[in-house]
């Protein structure tokens, strides 16, 4: 023990290298796993991945910090399921890179919203969140409507994806951009938001 | 099992209990000096900079005695919970069937009472204080996003729920309906086909129709477009007389109320553009008997209302 301490006091890189070795137990042990873990590693029934046009709206969802009030993680409460549906499970979030699921709720949870609203719904509610919920303290999101999706960086994004599992094919990558191509970040947000949580929405 | 193979839990139960020896190795071979009252600190003989010393106390008991409780708080907690491979717990526990239970116990103190009302007609139910205290807490949580939780429509484009104007019935049946299998209304965009003018034609006989201020001239020119317009004329849909059709959920024109405005503009708007919207079906979501005390108390909005105060 005396010669353990000796090393550590007098030679900072086995210092450097026993605390990088300690404080990675807890990773080692819980993280690690669970990427050889069949359940947070395969999508469920029904999961797919993103069109180019949810996609373009998950990245508008994220540049727009929505994240920051919604989280999209139901948790096994029943005073969560009862409002939102189904707890979240983790072969929903296979697809996601980052996932959203987030710990804040300012607003709603959002893993189920999909369906849940019209899509004429979601257009006034984020032009003005208050002229369908007086009681909203959400901020209005107007300029989405009258911005055009980067149809442009499309395929990228999806080869991107692609290089970290999500299987896209050859063809959705050559179409992204076509797919994408004069809708607004309105729309696309939208197509986003009505896709989430869908594989569970009537499971109880 | 979970894994993709069998290394890993067995790899988590080795990380686990080697962590914990460790820790307890550390703990007791640091912990074995001990200083008698009196007794003079001992300096560790490490010295640095020249002068810089440090005296060899013995850790404070309180403390040790901590870090030994948080040990067997450990193995306490590895023995009753899933923390170490494949092994369940003494108990058995799981976040899902801790839900499970949770829902079950809900379900059995809840279930009499949707049940008792389950029976009940929804006319009959709509008159149930107590029936409408629980629908109106339901209708809080699913319903008010759209239809406002004053129900009589958050905006335009979603159905007051308080007045004697139905787009799909305001029977019990046809309520229950709507909430079961949800709605889907569509008009079509007529912008295009119909050009500007005669858009406002169409518009003004419209307002004709429907007893407000309109061009007489306009108007004379939209009656011939409503009724013979290629490919789709507007009386095919809305009825000759512009009446609608209840059962497909076509509009009433003629009522003097609106979803989308009645305005001139608001009608050359809707008629150009078309409209969609859509009511979420509730079925399978909320269950049969949610919906019925829903349908109870969407009922009882119209129903119970005082005679004096009945809209037209």
């Amino acid at each position: 023990m005396d010669r353990i301490q000796k090393l550590i006091e007098e030679n900072v890189v086995w210092l450097i290298v026993l605390t990088f070795l300690t404080i990675s137990v807890a990773m080692l042990v819980e993280i690690l796993p669970l990427m050889f873990s069949k359940s947070v590693t395969k999508p469920i029934e029904g999961v797919k991945p993103y069109t180019a046009l949810q996609l373009a709206g998950r990245d508008v969802y994220i540049r727009e910090g929505c994240y920051n009030c919604h989280s999209q993680m139901i948790r096994p409460f029943r005073a969560e399921t009862e409002r939102y549906g189904h707890y979240s499970v983790g072969g929903e979030s296979v697809y996601d890179h980052p996932f959203q699921w987030g710990s804040k709720r300012t607003g709603p949870d959002l893993a189920r919203v999909g369906g849940r609203y019209s899509d004429e719904w979601h257009r006034v509610h984020l032009m003005n969140p208050r002229d369908v919920v007086p009681e909203s303290n959400m901020p209005a999101f107007p300029w989405l409507a009258g911005k055009l999706v980067d149809a442009e960086v499309m395929p990228k994004k999806l080869a991107a994806l692609r290089a970290v599992g999500v299987p896209y094919t050859d063809e959705e990558i050559a179409n992204a951009s076509a797919a994408v191509e004069g809708k607004t970040e309105m729309d696309a947000v939208i197509a986003y938001l009505q896709g989430l949580g869908l594989a569970l929405k009537n499971k109880r | 099992m979970d894994f993709t193979s069998g290394f890993w839990p067995i790899y988590i139960l080795v990380m686990v209990i080697a962590s914990l020896a460790f820790v307890l190795v550390v703990l007791v071979s640091q912990t074995k000096l001990k200083i008698k009252k009196g007794e003079k600190v001992e300096v560790t003989g490490h010295k640095w900079d020249g002068d810089l010393e440090e005296y060899n106390n013995p850790l404070p008991g309180w403390w040790v005695a901590m870090f030994y409780m948080t040990i067997v708080f450990a193995v306490g907690y590895l023995v009753a919970y899933p923390g170490s491979g494949v092994y369940q717990g003494a108990f058995g526990w799981s976040a899902q069937n801790q839900h499970a239970k949770e829902v079950e116990s809900a379900n059995k103190q809840y279930g009499p009472i949707y049940a008792k009302y389950a029976k009940v007609p929804v006319a009959e139910l709509a008159k149930d204080e107590q029936a409408r205290e629980l629908g109106k807490r339901l209708y809080m949580t699913y319903c008010m996003q759209c239809h406002g939780a004053d129900a009589r429509g958050a905006t335009t484009g979603f159905p007051n729920l308080t007045d004697d104007v139905w787009l799909w019935g305001g029977s019990a049946e046809k309520i229950t309906e709507t909430l079961n299998k949800g709605r889907v209304n569509q008009m079509p965009a007529f912008g295009e086909v119909l050009g500007e003018e005669k858009v406002r034609d169409v518009a003004n006989y419209v307002r004709k129709i429907s007893g407000q201020p309109f061009n007489e001239a306009r108007a004379l020119r939209g009656a011939v477009v409503f009724t013979s317009a290629k490919p789709l004329a507007c009386a095919s849909c809305h009825g000759p007389d512009g009446k609608g059709n209840m059962d497909a959920g076509i509009p009433n024109l003629t009522d003097g109320d609106w979803l989308y405005g009645g305005s001139e503009a608001s009608i050359v708007e809707t008629i150009t553009n078309g409209r969609q919207n859509q009511m979420p079906a509730w079925q399978e979501f909320l269950g049969d008997d949610k919906v019925h005390l829903l349908a109870a108390y969407v009922y009882g909005l119209r129903a119970n209302q005082p005679k004096d105060n009945q809209p037209k």
